[in-house]
């Protein structure tokens, strides 16, 4: 069985983020990690591997520093990465990088099972998984907090927004994996020796055969015409509960009406 | 006019009010059209009116509740290509923005999520990098497809007389794959829905397990409860009423904050509440530095007494 969990490498949300000049998210001049919602995939693709046989290959389509959120993955116990990168895909929104994503994920050939977050800590979208269920003819099932994999089908225990339900679908199959499923393990002294050896492979555009008009900026669908940095909120009164601050947070909610 | 769409959200009928605030950005835009998938219309057909839907297309089938996700988006994408439509609102959550998702493929169009506002001229807002920046977009591609975060606008009543189109959908394979075996309702809780509450009460690790407090204060202001992973992963309240990243997103007209210290991921889901209130031990508590009212004291008894107060000011 062969399981590919996309990951991305997304700018560190606890360091400060920003916009470049072209509005696009600065993914250069920032401190960048492996979106941490999807080491929650990685996790679940390890599980899965070590309870069966299954081959773990880690993907992402991302600049030149995104490697890193790979070899966070080797190092955890994934077997090999593949790494999308392109001048040409600076900017590209979801649908392109569903595209993109699609093609790579068909390149790698025999997949039984797609591993994904939820959604990525930058942009929080959570919309490039059910893309590409359309995209490559796939099932999916969101925001799952229980798999199990067997016997060529997979059974999800789902997070839906006003029930919780349990899905079933044959393989090969497209999953997003909640912060709830399982615990990310640490990458081990063993492991990150061990990363250095494994196979990683680079492909460009050309390697998948993606024009490069169909993807970047200049090929979004969407164009974001103004970024404004939000005045930082002010911070408004605060008291020191000196046995009245019950009565003055009463007070406080009256005075804005909400009583 | 042209049309534009507007899925319906709701449950067995009863629309949610996250609908009626699509409908309201959807007339400023053209003629609201609303989409209804699934059974229960006859109760769905006065709100749907009341907030000014002039077309109602209905899809109702047992076969489209069979499956999860992908038959709605499915219909969508029928009567888009039919209605030709300026756009299509669905509301923003986790399964909301799965349609769109796909409904952004099928249709080949661009797509802008989690929008806090949307004007006449389609141009959107939105927040990003937990609410440190505003982002205005436009879609440039084929049939703009937004998703629209609950409390964006104030739900404005304008009656109409909807026109009313059965649809029959003939599901497709490929909107058959994921089959749903079964289906647990989440249980009511007698208080509004976390996502489209006007209030909302969070208690955190500050409450020790304890969330009578702040589910007394909610109560006393018709708000709901909700919770941050902290205290969710204790065990203490349901992951459904989870706030943050990883949570629900809120918006609701005001936020009280109980015992949480404001981490950047439980910031993501409440940034863009309309005013913040904390009550906090830790003077230093990121979460004042955002506050618009804080009390610097122990949840357990500023809770209460505000609690007592107010009911003594309604009577
Ligand atoms: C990938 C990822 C996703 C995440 N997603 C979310 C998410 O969706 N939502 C979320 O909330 N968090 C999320 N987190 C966790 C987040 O980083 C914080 O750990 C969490 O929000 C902390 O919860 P808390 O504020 O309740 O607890 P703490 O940070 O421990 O704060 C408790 C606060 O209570 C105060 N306090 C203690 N006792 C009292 C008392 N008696 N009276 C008054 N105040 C008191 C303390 O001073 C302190 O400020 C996520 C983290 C990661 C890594
Ligand atoms: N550039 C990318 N490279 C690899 N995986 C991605 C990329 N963008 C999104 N994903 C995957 O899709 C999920 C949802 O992303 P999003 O729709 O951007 O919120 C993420 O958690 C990743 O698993």
């Amino acid at each position: 069985m062969k399981i590919v969990v996309l990951v991305k490498h997304v700018p560190d949300a606890t360091a400060d983020r920003r916009f470049t000049d072209d509005n696009t998210t600065d993914r250069v001049g920032v401190d960048g990690i492996l979106s941490e919602l999807d080491e929650y995939a990685v996790e679940e693709a390890l599980s899965i591997a070590e309870r069966g046989d299954a081959e773990v290959v880690v993907l992402t389509m991302g600049p030149a520093q995104a490697a890193d959120a790979l070899r966070k993955g080797l190092q955890m116990g994934a077997d090999a990465a593949v790494h999308v990168v392109d001048d040409a895909l600076h900017g590209s929104d979801a649908i392109a990088t569903s595209l993109v994503l699609a093609d790579a994920i068909e390149k790698s050939g025999d997949v039984d099972l797609v591993l994904t977050g939820m959604a990525s800590t930058d942009g929080t979208m959570g919309v490039v998984p059910a893309m590409l269920s359309e995209r490559l003819g796939l099932p999916h099932i969101g925001a799952v907090r229980e798999l199990t994999v067997g016997d060529g089908t997979v059974t999800a225990r789902r997070d839906g927004d006003v029930a919780s339900e349990t899905v079933q679908a044959r393989l090969p199959a497209i999953v997003s994996v909640t912060d709830q499923i399982n615990e990310p393990r640490y990458p081990s002294f063993k492991g990150i020796m061990a990363a250095k050896k494994k196979p990683f492979q680079t492909w460009s555009l050309d390697d998948l055969g993606v024009d490069a008009d169909q993807v970047g900026l200049s090929a979004a669908w969407s164009v974001v015409t103004e970024v404004t940095k939000r005045p930082p909120r002010s911070a408004g009164e605060i008291v020191d509960d000196d046995g009245n601050g019950g009565a003055r947070l009463a007070e406080f909610l009256a005075e804005r009406k909400f009583v | 006019m042209t049309e534009v769409l507007v899925l319906v959200d709701h449950a067995d009928g009863t629309v949610r009010k996250t609908t009626t605030e699509l409908l309201t950005i959807a007339r400023r835009i053209g003629d609201a059209a609303a989409v209804f998938v699934g059974s229960g219309y006859e109760s769905a057909k006065d709100t749907l009116g009341r907030y000014g839907a002039t077309k109602v297309y209905i899809a109702d089938a047992a076969e489209l509740d069979e499956y999860v996700i992908a038959p709605k988006a499915q219909v969508l994408a029928t009567v888009a290509s039919s209605a030709a439509p300026a756009a299509v609102l669905i509301t923003s959550s986790l399964d909301g923005k799965e349609i769109a998702g796909r409904l952004a493929v099928k249709l080949g169009s661009g797509l802008v999520t989690d929008a806090t506002d949307v004007t006449a001229e389609l141009t959107t807002e939105q927040s990003a990098f937990a609410g440190a920046y505003t982002v205005r977009s436009r879609i440039t591609h084929g049939t703009p497809v937004i998703t629209v975060k609950p409390n964006a606008v104030t739900p404005e009543p304008a009656p109409a007389t909807p026109v009313e189109e059965k649809l029959e959908i003939q599901l497709p394979e490929s909107a058959t794959r994921a089959r749903i075996v079964e289906r647990q309702p989440r249980a009511a809780t007698g208080r509004p829905d976390l996502a489209e509450a006007e209030i909302v009460v969070a208690g955190g690790r500050g409450t020790a397990g304890d969330f009578g407090p702040v589910e007394e204060l909610a109560d006393v202001l018709g708000a709901a409860v909700g919770a941050s992973r902290a205290a969710v992963d204790s065990g203490w309240y349901p992951h459904a009423y989870q706030i943050g990243q990883t949570g629900k997103t809120v918006s609701p007209q005001l936020y009280v904050a109980a015992g949480i210290s404001g981490a950047i991921q439980h910031r993501a889901g409440m940034q863009t509440s309309k005013t913040i209130v904390a009550v906090n031990k830790d003077r230093e508590a990121p979460i004042f530095a955002m506050a618009d009212f804080g009390v610097v004291g122990d949840l357990h008894t500023v809770l209460p007494l505000a609690t007592e107060e107010i009911k003594k000011r309604e009577g």
